[in-house]
């Protein structure tokens, strides 16, 4: 039985706050003027990608009681940053990250619905929330909510905006000069909402927008978080960038969908990936490798472990052997805003096995911490990237990639220039755009088709994925 | 303060127009007022006429010609984009007008609004502000669900409690300037250090909690977003009455008033100046800008016959908080020379009809008032501060050197 081909997606994460992100290399610009995300948008354009996607920032973190300062620091605001893209590119979609605890459904749904419309049909929304009093510090709000109700919430949140999308049921305003009909429904955007977290109603002012409903993005990776993508989102943004675990996971969500009356074509799967370029397979190996120790300084090997073993191990050296006292698993974490520390469920015992894995293999602190945070996901030249990316969406182990490159804003240009025109030749990926909004891009249908299903479906939410949840040392950036 | 021989000026956009009726006039692009390009033309043909700043008007709910209700009204403009969101649309086409646009200080986070102006100003490389305003309307209230408030009769306007409230959205108005102020201030301007020999993109001692704590919320800081490139982005405010010039007197760096003669206009400034005064700002330069809406046309007649014929169409006539002004771009020059002995600085001129009356001011008022002397022939600076007279400020955060202290101003 002969499988059809499939078409790659490919876009483009602007490079993070983490260590992925190498500053100090000299072709390093800035990762807050706007001419770095204008580069970076027109690359990714120029190559055709899908869209480029924006992460959010509600809190500086902090680590030991101090603002971290060992990688990039800071960042714009999202919508406005994506808002100003529009003005500088035509085509290529515009993903941010909106999380969903520090802002209100109206004010959330407004806002991506004016950039719908700014955009002429590019918007998208990777739904995220949290709940730590760290960053509640800085809303009105503060950051306390119950357990129980975290989900939930967040769960009703984007039910709600979805309500507020579809309020002006995709009335079109006439504005008949002759007749003086601006509006021939004066109830258009009427909607009322009330359940015991948000008990609103009135008229949303935003019409219907070109692509009626912001394209959505999950990002999460639990039983629910799946659950939720299957039942609501349009893609997620995986982290699964290897043949086994992407196949895996992508075999458990795509069969989550028949469920929900959606189809394998309804939901794209498409994880985060790093990527070193060479023109052979050796060189790009050697660079990855610089890359590698570029990403983890010494300094940064030692906060990564203290972020395990929660505790200041700033006497530590880090190219000697890991400490013998074990993590403190009394107080508070001292690592805050990240999602880091609650992926160690059991410090004790993850600090025993990478005592075995440094003793077994003789490695320092450093060289562990470099090969425990995860390696590059492409490596190779041209010609091996394309075929790695080609051969893992052909396997099912993704419908394509959102690559992160680590020099801000230069870094995804080799992947343009090199990358890009081969699988084109190969007919694996667009040569120009064929559509005009991000759901043409993604093939995804109008959004309301579906409403019947999507609507209050669902189960669980993108809940664990933090805005940085990518960020930590074990994740995939 | 020292008297500028130019005015300023600005123009406030609104759909279509601030009339009612302007979305039906022959050049009127109503299908277009959702559209990024549609903004992006108004905001580059106000660069095109110098002018210092647009603004961007807003509002959570729909518009209504009834304060406390939706009207259900078909023959008027509703519904509007998120202003915030169309200014940064229109940044990136212009290079050197100053872009304000409205934000609901009622409803939404401080901390999310001082990184999208901040944010704003990078893309618009020094020319962002804001236009701070409040909200109490009953049925902007029942968008967030955070709160209730009463509907407010205009006949009661000037009781007690009525006041009272007003006091205190100003008040919240106030608090939110400040912890939106204190987050652009939050990060020092060399904070960035991105010193490899120590490994430390940034210097910590450079960031600063703001731990603002108040009535309405707490926020603890720094911003996300490093300082931007104006230091301070302008902050601006409509007043009409002694609560709000109280803000504009206190937190703002240009104060709109809607003065309906010269002796009006001498009033309020006089009162702005006072209240300035006691909040200790009297060195600090605060523009007082009267508003104006304006029909502009080669005749008088014209604009009148214009102003009717819209009157018409919509059925009754047009009423506004602000002064109308319906004849030639000559007399308006007349006016605003006038006025402008009365203390104001400059004005926000509000366009009836758009693009008409926006390109009238451009291209007919601003070389009037540039013939007389009386407006920039072009732009001398390329940020809005610069445009407006206003230094880029000291950090309220960062250590002053002793020798250096007291600031010059």
């Amino acid at each position: 039985m002969s499988k059809p081909i499939k078409q790659i997606h490919l876009a483009a994460h602007f490079p993070g706050v983490n260590n992925t992100t190498v500053w100090s290399d000299p072709a390093a610009g800035s990762h807050i003027e706007f001419a770095s995300f204008a580069h970076f948008a027109r690359t990714a354009e120029r190559a055709k990608f899908d869209f480029v996607f924006l992460a959010e920032g509600l809190r500086l973190r902090e680590q030991g009681g101090q603002i971290y300062d060992l990688d990039v620091v800071g960042r714009p605001d999202t919508f406005t940053v994506l808002a100003a893209l529009a003005a500088v590119t035509e085509r290529i979609g515009l993903t941010g990250t909106i999380n969903s605890t520090f802002n209100e459904p109206y004010e959330v749904a407004r806002q991506f619905a004016s950039l719908d419309h700014l955009s002429d049909g590019r918007a998208a929304w990777n739904v995220v929330t949290s709940w730590d009093a760290f960053t509640g510090e800085n809303f009105r709000r503060g950051g306390y909510l119950a357990e129980q109700d975290r989900y939930d919430r967040a769960k009703t949140f984007l039910r709600t905006a979805w309500e507020l999308f579809d309020s002006w049921d995709g009335y079109r305003i006439p504005a008949d000069k002759e007749s003086g009909v601006f509006l021939s429904d004066p109830k258009a955007g009427a909607f009322e909402h009330r359940d015991r977290h948000f008990d609103i109603a009135g008229r949303f002012n935003v019409p219907t927008s070109p692509q009626e409903r912001p394209v959505i993005f999950q990002a999460g990776d639990s039983d629910a978080g799946r659950e939720f993508a299957a039942s609501s989102a349009d893609a997620i943004f995986g982290r699964h960038s290897t043949l086994g675990p992407g196949q895996e996971f992508y075999a458990d969500v795509k069969g989550r969908l028949e469920s929900y009356g959606r189809t394998g074509e309804d939901l794209l799967i498409l994880p985060a990936a790093t990527f070193v370029l060479g023109d052979t397979d050796a060189e790009a190996a050697e660079l990855a490798v610089e890359v590698r120790r570029a990403q983890v300084s010494g300094q940064t090997a030692i906060k990564f472990l203290e972020q395990l073993w929660n505790r200041d191990l700033s006497g530590y050296d880090p190219d000697g052997p890991l400490p013998e006292v074990d993590p403190d698993v009394s107080g508070d974490s001292i690592s805050k805003g990240r999602a880091a520390d609650r992926m160690y469920r059991d410090r004790i015992a993850v600090a025993r096995e990478y005592r075995e894995e440094a003793a077994a293999k003789r490695l320092s602190i450093r060289e562990l911490m470099i090969e425990k945070t995860s390696r590059q996901s492409f490596i190779g030249s041209a010609e091996t990237v394309a075929t790695q990316i080609d051969d893992l969406v052909q396997a099912d182990a993704a419908d394509g990639y959102i690559l992160v490159p680590h020099i801000t804003p230069g870094g995804l240009d080799v992947f343009a220039d090199t990358v890009v025109p081969i699988l084109q030749e190969r007919g694996r990926f667009r040569a120009d755009y064929e559509g005009t909004t991000l759901r043409e891009h993604l093939g995804l249908g109008t959004p309301r088709k579906a409403a019947g299903t999507q609507t209050g479906a669902g189960a669980g939410t993108s809940a664990e994925a933090a805005s940085e949840a990518t960020a930590v040392p074990v994740g995939a950036l | 303060m020292s008297p500028d021989p130019l005015l300023h000026l600005a123009v406030a956009l609104d759909g279509a127009g601030w009339h009612p009726a302007a979305w039906r006039e022959p050049d009127a692009r109503p299908e277009e007022l959702f559209r990024g390009r549609y903004w992006a033309d108004l905001v580059a043909e106000a660069e095109d006429g110098l002018l210092d700043f647009v603004t961007i008007e807003d509002s959570f709910g729909v518009q209504s010609t009834d304060f406390n209700e939706v009207d259900d009204r078909v023959d008027q403009v509703r519904g509007r984009l998120d202003a915030v969101l169309t200014a940064a649309r229109a940044a990136p086409a212009t290079t050197h007008v100053g872009i304000v646009p409205t934000v609901v200080a009622s409803h939404t986070e401080p901390f999310h609004l001082s990184k999208a102006i901040a944010t704003l100003d990078y893309a618009a490389a020094g020319r962002a502000g804001l236009r701070v305003q409040i909200s109490a309307k009953p049925y902007e209230y029942a968008l967030i669900g955070r709160r209730t408030t009463e509907p407010v009769r205009l006949a009661d306007i000037n009781t007690a409690e009525v006041q009272a409230r007003i006091a205190d959205h100003f008040s919240e108005a106030a608090d939110y300037v400040e912890v939106v102020r204190r987050l652009w201030d939050s990060w020092e301007d060399d904070a960035e250090i991105r010193d490899a020999a120590t490994g430390r993109f940034i210097d910590r001692e450079k960031l600063h909690h703001i731990d603002f704590e108040g009535d309405w919320f707490d926020v603890r800081g720094p911003s996300i977003t490093p300082r931007p490139p104006q230091g301070q982005p302008v902050v601006t405010a409509l007043g009409h009455s002694s609560i709000p010039y109280q803000l504009i007197a206190r937190a703002a760096d240009v104060g709109f008033v809607t003065p309906h003669d010269r002796a009006g206009a001498a009033a309020i400034v006089a009162e702005i100046r006072r209240e300035q005064e006691f909040a200790g700002r009297a060195s600090d330069t605060v523009h007082v800008f009267g508003d104006l809406v304006v029909f502009l046309d080669e005749s008088t007649q014209a604009a009148q016959e214009r102003r009717a014929r819209l009157d018409e169409a919509a059925g009754e006539p047009y009423t506004s908080d602000a002064y109308i002004f319906a004849g030639t771009p000559s007399e308006l020059a007349d006016l605003l020379a006038d006025w402008r002995h009365a203390g104001l600085t400059g004005y926000r001129l509000r366009p009836a009809a758009l693009p008409h009356d926006l390109t009238r001011i451009t291209r007919a008022l601003v070389p009037e008032l540039q013939a007389r002397g009386l407006f920039r022939t072009e732009y001398q600076a390329s940020t809005l501060r610069g445009h407006l007279g206003l230094p880029r400020p000291a950090n309220r955060y960062a250590a002053v050197a002793p020798a250096a202290a007291p600031a010059a101003v």
